[in-house]
């Protein structure tokens, strides 16, 4: 078996926030009014129902209180039998599918603050992704700014279905905030079903939603490319988060193949789109969408034609493999190496701002 | 893709292809648009398409939501020479594709026929016209050439109702859907069609495109058509995975779906993402008995245009083992702009075998065509 190797990075860890009153203390006085006065309930996004399977591993469940709302339990689980030396939270919390983007503003604002007084504070290894209330440009930028003087948070988190394609121009301003402070995008699986879950409509099982996040993220890098982001935003990197990758080199032959046929749409695409995902896109490694035979994923590997495009994470406390089998079996010893620490650290500049630990 | 065509292609030019081929996914149009299917619909309709039109789900009446790249998607050399859309005439597609290409069995999909509108009962009586006009314009006229049952697709029993109308009408060989619905193709408004089509022994063909109202991607309407065109095969992949999850093909063992134009590289990681997911969240779905990557492998056929062109000859071939050489249909999807040219599709070092399936074989025998 592949085994992972000390002093690496898990890119994907699931923080949970207790419930809404738990982020009380991070609102001013209007939002602890109104999330009491209109009895407002948790926030609990469907794209992740406490007891599905998916959820937690079996072993990973507390006896109480939702998967990964303890610290302990993240360092237990996660963090010590992996040995990393950085662990990315990145919550997810329902705080961008409400619909006034005062509130959502106002929420992502108390989730950002949160997540730095109880985790970050309590657990050198651990770094932020910043929440933020992309509805309004504005305020997302104004987030950015605010959160991105504490050299902790290393990414911006934005959820892979959202009210806009990715690559719209009127996202462009937190694409720069971003690249100005050497924040990666974090493009993670959900939905803030402000449109329906699949593009063609809503389905009738929780297990389709989830299916379907693997084609979210394509047409989302297809926008993100055709747009122009990365010609304008050269340094900028977005990372995929659980988002599967075996879907990466068949996507990437069709993109390739009509761009050669229409690129007189869209000109300012300069570049081959495999050419632009090998410089500007990194995905994380759970849930590893292959078959558990290493000869087939390692002629995905080789159909992929990039080492560089892995990010390790456990998806913690998602239930995505069992034991401590984080890895796929029968990869190289050179990209457990790379998964685990080249990668993650040539994606993440803000690793290295503070002394490691 | 559209450079490759050979201007003035005869029967023997040199490239022509000698052995006989299957062409899967063929679009007739129509020289006069909607007027020329008033013979088949009654007055009433006539007047109504004139004062109402089609009222579909999308906000453009004369076109589609994103213009294409050419005038109506085709081909610019493939304007018929005694005039009318790319197409439309029978005698220049003899001409142009149908001989010099020996196309021994032809397939028509035809597009812009009253599905995906929001008015039924004119959908319904687009779809017999269709059909009608299928029979009158092409296949009476040409015996290699296949219809496909297009029906009112929002409308479970008018559309069932017009397939056993047909069944057992040899111009007949598939029933014909589009990936994009009101609703996922799973859901149960649509399984009165399935039930029909298993019951007249006939596949279900699902060609990428359509017009059901929801945007093309789970996060709103994007700006171009490549993401439309680009788009369409996620569209086809979630079309699928809800068949499956639906339990369709459990309650029809014999059913046969064609998964036309949405290409097929995708199908060997839907499928692994299906069983995986499943492994976990079975209980939810109890009605799928078997490993989702099964009934895929069991049920589907897919078309080849547009052909996945990896830089690498092996990578295709690794996709094509895992989807199966018995499981490819060929298409050319002429006159359309992106036609697929039979004599390149497939690179050198295919086995003698595999190329007959892949060209003919497997079509004939979906199709049940001697």
């Amino acid at each position: 078996m592949s085994k992972p190797i000390a002093g690496g990075v898990d890119c994907d860890l699931h923080p949970a926030v207790p419930h809404l009153t738990s982020l009380l203390p991070y609102m001013n006085d209007y939002w602890r009014d109104q999330v009491t006065t209109r009895g407002m309930v948790d926030l609990v996004s469907q794209s992740y129902p406490a007891n599905s399977p998916i959820t937690s591993r079996p072993d990973w469940r507390p006896s109480r209180g939702k998967p990964g709302s303890n610290l302990l339990d993240m360092q237990k689980q996660a963090l010590d039998p992996f040995k990393v030396a950085y662990g990315i939270c990145n919550p997810l919390y329902g705080v961008q599918m409400v619909f006034s983007e005062d509130m959502a503003d106002a929420f992502c604002r108390a989730l950002n603050d949160w997540l730095v007084k109880e985790w970050l504070d309590k657990d050198a290894r651990l770094r932020g992704s910043i929440v933020i209330p992309a509805q309004s440009i504005e305020k997302a930028v104004a987030e950015i700014e605010r959160c991105a003087a504490d050299p902790r948070f290393v990414q911006v988190l934005m959820l892979v279905m959202g009210d806009m394609p990715l690559g719209k121009r009127a996202y462009w301003p937190i694409y720069a905030a971003a690249e100005k402070h050497g924040l990666p995008i974090g493009v993670h699986a959900g939905s803030n079903y402000h449109n329906p879950p699949t593009s063609v409509g809503w389905g009738s099982y929780h297990i389709e939603d989830y299916v379907a996040q693997a084609t979210a993220f394509q047409t989302q890098l297809t926008s993100l490319i055709v747009e122009g982001v990365f010609a304008r935003h050269p340094r900028l990197k977005m990372v995929m988060l659980e988002s599967g990758f075996t879907w990466l080199p068949s996507y990437l032959w069709r993109l390739h193949k009509f761009w050669r046929g229409i690129r007189m749409e869209t000109p300012w695409v300069d570049r081959a789109p495999l050419e632009i995902v090998r410089s500007n896109i990194r995905f994380s490694l759970q849930p590893v969408d292959a078959p558990p035979d290493p000869e087939t994923l390692n002629r995905l590997f080789d159909h992929m034609q990039s080492d560089e495009l892995l990010l390790f994470s456990t998806d913690y406390p998602h239930w995505q493999f069992d034991g401590d089998s984080a890895l796929p079996e029968g990869i190289s010893d050179d990209l457990v190496r790379k998964i685990m620490i080249d990668n993650p650290h040539a994606t993440y500049p803000r690793l290295k701002q503070l002394a490691p630990v | 893709m559209n450079m490759q065509f050979r201007p003035g292609a005869a029967p023997d030019a040199p490239g022509s292809i000698k052995t006989a081929i299957a062409d899967c996914d063929i679009h007739p149009a129509r020289k006069g648009g909607l007027k020329d299917l008033y013979p088949w619909m009654a007055k009433r309709w006539h007047e109504h398409l004139e004062i109402y039109g089609k009222h579909p789900y999308q906000g453009m009446m004369e076109g589609p939501p994103y213009p294409k790249a050419q005038p109506n998607a085709s081909r610019r050399d493939a304007y018929p020479p005694e005039g009318g859309q790319q197409g439309s005439s029978l005698s220049f597609m003899q001409q142009q594709h149908l001989d010099p290409n020996n196309v021994a069995l032809g397939i028509l999909c035809p597009l812009q026929t009253g599905q995906g509108i929001r008015n039924q009962d004119l959908s319904a009586a687009l779809a017999t016209a269709v059909n009608e006009w299928q029979i009158a314009e092409w296949t009476s006229k040409d015996s290699r050439l296949k219809g496909s049952i297009v029906v009112a697709n929002e409308d479970g029993p008018a559309a069932a109702a017009e397939i056993r109308k047909w069944a057992g009408n040899k111009n007949f060989v598939q029933v014909l859907l589009l990936s994009r619905n009101v609703e996922p193709l799973g859901q149960r408004r649509y399984w009165p069609i399935y039930d029909a089509a298993a019951e007249a022994g006939l596949p279900v063909g699902i060609h990428a495109f359509g017009f059901g109202g929801n945007p093309i991607t789970a996060s709103g309407w994007p700006s171009y058509y490549i993401e439309e065109m680009v788009g369409h095969s996620q569209c086809q992949q979630t079309a699928l995975a809800s068949l499956v999850l639906e339990g369709v093909f459990e309650r029809h063992p014999g059913l046969k779906m064609v998964m036309i134009e949405a290409g097929f590289g995708w199908a060997p990681s839907l499928s692994w993402r299906l069983d995986k997911s499943w492994e976990r969240m079975r209980s939810e779905v109890p009605h799928v008995k078997r490993p989702p990557s099964e009934y895929i492998r069991d049920h589907i056929y897919w078309t080849t245009q547009p052909m996945e062109d990896p830089e690498s000859r092996q990578h295709l071939f690794d996709v094509i083992d895992w989807v199966g050489w018995d499981k490819l249909l060929f298409a050319t999807d002429y006159p359309h702009w992106d036609f697929d040219d039979p004599s390149r599709v497939l690179p050198p070092g295919v086995s003698d075998g595999n190329r007959q399936a892949f060209y003919l074989d497997n079509a004939r025998k979906l199709y049940g065509i001697a």
